[in-house]
């Protein structure tokens, strides 16, 4: 923090003052630098039937960086989306990730694009983790053509099959033995990768989660369940909806780990753990203690069953932005006006995609026709008046 | 053979509209899956090949080989020179289901007690002795997670058999069945198929009381997006099996519990049926009767009775319960106009019901009588003997029904 103080100083007072070899020094490209750098988490990991990994995690410059770049671009988007939904032009439900980017953000770095990710309906940001892009997210979210579900999936149905992120489910819960069944579709075809299944702490108590592990585990199946343990599972609070909220224990003969969910380098290291973990000795489950500051939905204020004091508390003691802030400041590796220019460039990403989006039509007529089976069946439907309104379902 | 590599030049020159034809999908969306052969080509019992499974231009050769005009249990199965092989319904499944998983080695077998044990109505019998665990996988009795199990697997590429013990349990994976099975391709704009079966007996039974003797075709028949097929002898099995393994939406096989033992002579030869195709059982002039399932059946005995009384019933199997083949039923209508359905759904919603919708939508015109429609009682089926039997339509009521619709 001395040095920042002084470079800030010194630029203030006349040029002149400033050593030509101080400022090479200082000002060497931040953004493709590697040279490692060891960082403690906030916390130590608690485990259950399994090591914890160490609390030093490794990582670089670069990493940081693109850390607190997509992090603030998730932010950033879903603070529009807020917006939008209030204009309504994002209807039906929204359910905003903003205060847990940092799991997002820290899965990703530990995995590759051919390890399998599945969530549930708050898949925005984990989206735009496994490469889909801003315009796709708002054109959907809008429901246009441009959208990665052609708009006809919507806030909940986010897919992107290349990069192998299976969605996006609206039912609670279900889409965990969905995660399985792609844990058991890689071993089938013996990849050498995994898949994180992920479910929040409402869904925890969900009778087919139990039966998955059960499975998973019996077949030694690479998955990883990732509990986004938020506190609130719609409008109840975890101490009222389960009588054991130490979800990461909940596997009994499956081992867990709790991990902040706030600190991306943490979430980074537990799930590089996991991978290795599953892809030896089956599953496991991740509790990532985190924390939304929207409300469920956008239906939901967010305020009736939580109080504002906490919301606030959180934000301003672990905000897993202002961390990872704080981090590059302090081991100088951008100054301030650059961090704040990249949130003015994302600001503008965000604002320029949404523009993008609105141009971008509605879907035609015959798309509610089409993508029903595989193949046309000759399969025919038509509304009420049937002369008027006959297709084929293809 | 000559004749099928003739046929081969026919059809490849036949099927070059866009619409038509088959693109192997598989090579082009999962680069994983790569050691995954597609299905291109199918060789039917008569000779012919189809490139695609939905051509309409097929139409007229596409019927089943031993669908003559004599009862149900003693078909010629082969018209070539081949004498074929007799065996029961289940062993039918069971061939199917092992010529496909020695074909690709993307089909696995999900269910209970379908590996050691050999399947409860063996038709899995022997299966992972052969293919091994990984392939034929025993479940624990957990319907919902083992079924979304399938559907996951099936998402990337992987084409699994799940197999309910009885389709009545399948309830329990009705969420999975409807929300992910059913709508995964719509909701992702295409990007995801869902190539599962879903298979079982349903239907009642021997007084095997009400939980087991639900008749699921009801309850499924709305979820958009699926395939519903029923099959009723061994040909059909084997080829319904065989079709719905390979077909890339998801296909629903609904099979009966007293019918697995029947026996018929079926080809050596490769052969599917078309999943979305009508049978018909016999042709006839007076009266359409439409059916599937056991029902087949009972009709064919009442058909005896009926053909002894001087009337000459048109009997239609119409073994694709979703979509319908309103070609072949709507071409029957128009040679008869009257229509008798026989089903073993309920009353209420049932597949008789939305059948009955469909025909007066599109062919009321051809109607000289109302549809009547014979189903089982809106009640939940009892254990006592008699009771069971009054839930059910039997012959006799078959045999009334056509004499006053054809007054």
């Amino acid at each position: 923090m001395a040095l920042s103080y002084l470079r800030s100083s010194s630029s203030r007072s006349a040029n002149l003052l400033r050593p030509l070899s101080s400022a090479a020094s200082l000002r060497r490209p931040i953004s493709t630098d590697t040279t490692p750098i060891t960082i403690e988490t906030s916390v130590p990991f608690t485990s259950h039937q399994c090591e914890a990994p160490s609390r030093s995690v490794e990582t670089n410059p670069s990493e940081l960086l693109t850390f607190f770049r997509d992090m603030a671009l998730m932010r950033r988007m879903e603070i529009a989306a807020d917006s939008l939904y209030k204009a309504k032009l994002i209807r039906g439900f929204c359910h905003l990730y903003d205060g847990q980017e940092a799991v997002a953000v820290g899965m990703e770095a530990a995995i590759t694009k051919k390890d399998c990710i599945i969530t549930a309906y708050r898949d925005h940001c984990t989206f735009v983790g496994r490469g889909g892009t801003l315009l796709e997210v708002f054109a959907e979210l809008m429901g246009r053509q441009a959208g990665c579900s052609k708009g006809k999936g919507g806030s909940m149905h986010f897919y992107k099959k290349d990069s192998n992120f299976y969605g996006g489910h609206g039912i609670v819960g279900a889409q965990v033995p969905l995660g399985c069944g792609l844990a058991f579709a890689q071993k089938y075809s013996k990849d050498e990768s995994v898949t994180f299944a992920l479910y929040g702490d409402g869904a925890a108590n969900q009778g087919q989660l139990f039966e998955a592990l059960n499975i998973s585990a019996l077949w030694d199946l690479p998955a990883i369940l990732v509990c986004e343990n938020n506190h609130y599972g719609m409008g109840t609070a975890e101490w009222r909806a389960a009588k054991s909220p130490a979800y990461y224990k909940r596997g009994d003969y499956v081992p867990g780990l709790k991990v902040d969910g706030m600190d991306a380098l943490a979430v980074k290291q537990a799930c590089k753990f996991a991978k290795e973990h599953a892809l030896k000795n089956g599953p496991i489950i991740l509790e990532m203690d985190t924390y939304r500051y929207h409300g469920h939905s956008m239906s939901d204020p967010g305020s009736t069953y939580r109080t504002r004091d906490e919301i606030s508390g959180v934000r301003q003691e672990r905000d897993p932005i202002e961390r990872v802030r704080k981090l590059i400041l302090s081991h100088d590796l951008a100054t301030e006006k650059e961090l704040k220019d990249i949130e003015k460039e994302v600001r503008k990403e965000v604002d320029d995609a949404i523009a993008q989006a609105k141009e971008s039509p509605m879907p035609e007529p015959s798309e509610l026709f089409s993508n029903v089976y595989a193949k046309g069946l000759g399969a025919e439907s038509f509304g009420a008046d049937r002369k008027e309104l006959r297709a084929t379902l293809a | 053979m000559a004749a099928i590599f003739q046929g081969v030049g026919a059809a490849a020159t036949l099927s070059s509209s866009p619409s038509n034809s088959f693109v192997p999908k598989k090579f082009l969306t999962s680069p994983r899956r790569s050691f995954c052969v597609p299905s291109s080509v199918v060789v039917r019992s008569d000779g012919s090949v189809n490139f695609d499974l939905n051509s309409k231009s097929r139409r007229a050769q596409q019927l089943v080989a031993n669908a003559v005009a004599t009862k149900a249990d003693s078909s010629a199965a082969s018209s070539s020179s081949n004498p074929g092989h007799e065996l029961l319904l289940f062993e039918a499944l069971r061939e199917g289901l092992e010529e496909e998983m020695e074909r690709d080695p993307c089909v696995c077998v999900m269910g209970e007690d379908v590996g050691h044990y050999g399947g409860s109505y063996k038709v899995t019998k022997d299966l992972a002795k052969k293919f091994g665990d990984l392939r034929v996988l025993d479940t624990p009795i957990a319907e919902n997670s083992f079924t979304g199990m399938g559907i996951g697997a099936a998402m990337t590429g992987l084409r699994p058999v799940v197999e309910g013990m009885n389709m009545g349990f399948l309830l329990l994976a009705f969420n999975q069945i409807s929300n992910n099975c059913g709508m995964l391709h719509y909701t992702s704009g295409g990007q995801f198929t869902i190539p599962i079966v879903i298979r079982g007996p349903g239907g009642v039974g021997r007084q095997l009381g009400a939980e087991h003797s639900q008749r699921l075709e009801s309850y499924f028949q709305s979820i958009p997006g699926i395939q519903m097929v029923a099959c009723s002898t061994p040909y059909n099995a084997k080829g319904l099996m065989k079709a719905a393994i390979r077909s890339e939406n998801p296909v629903i096989l609904f099979e009966h519990v007293l019918l697995y033992n029947l026996k018929e002579r079926i080809p050596d030869e490769d052969y599917i049926c078309n999943l979305e195709e009508a049978e018909m059982v016999r042709p006839g002039e007076h009266v359409t009767i439409l059916t599937y399932s056991r029902m087949r059946y009972h009709v064919m005995q009442a058909a005896k009775t009926l053909v002894n009384k001087g009337y000459d019933p048109e009997v239609i199997d119409i073994r694709s319960l979703k979509p319908f083949d309103l070609y072949t039923i709507g071409n029957s209508v128009k040679k008869t106009h009257r229509v008798l359905i026989v089903e073993e759904c309920m009353r209420t919603g049932g597949i008789g019901a939305s059948l009955t919708a469909a025909i007066t939508e599109n062919f009321n015109d051809y109607l000289d009588a109302p549809i009547m429609c014979l189903s089982s009682q809106d009640v939940p089926t009892p254990y006592a003997g008699t009771l069971e039997e009054w839930t059910v339509v039997q012959p006799a009521q078959i045999v009334t029904a056509v004499e006053q619709l054809c007054q």
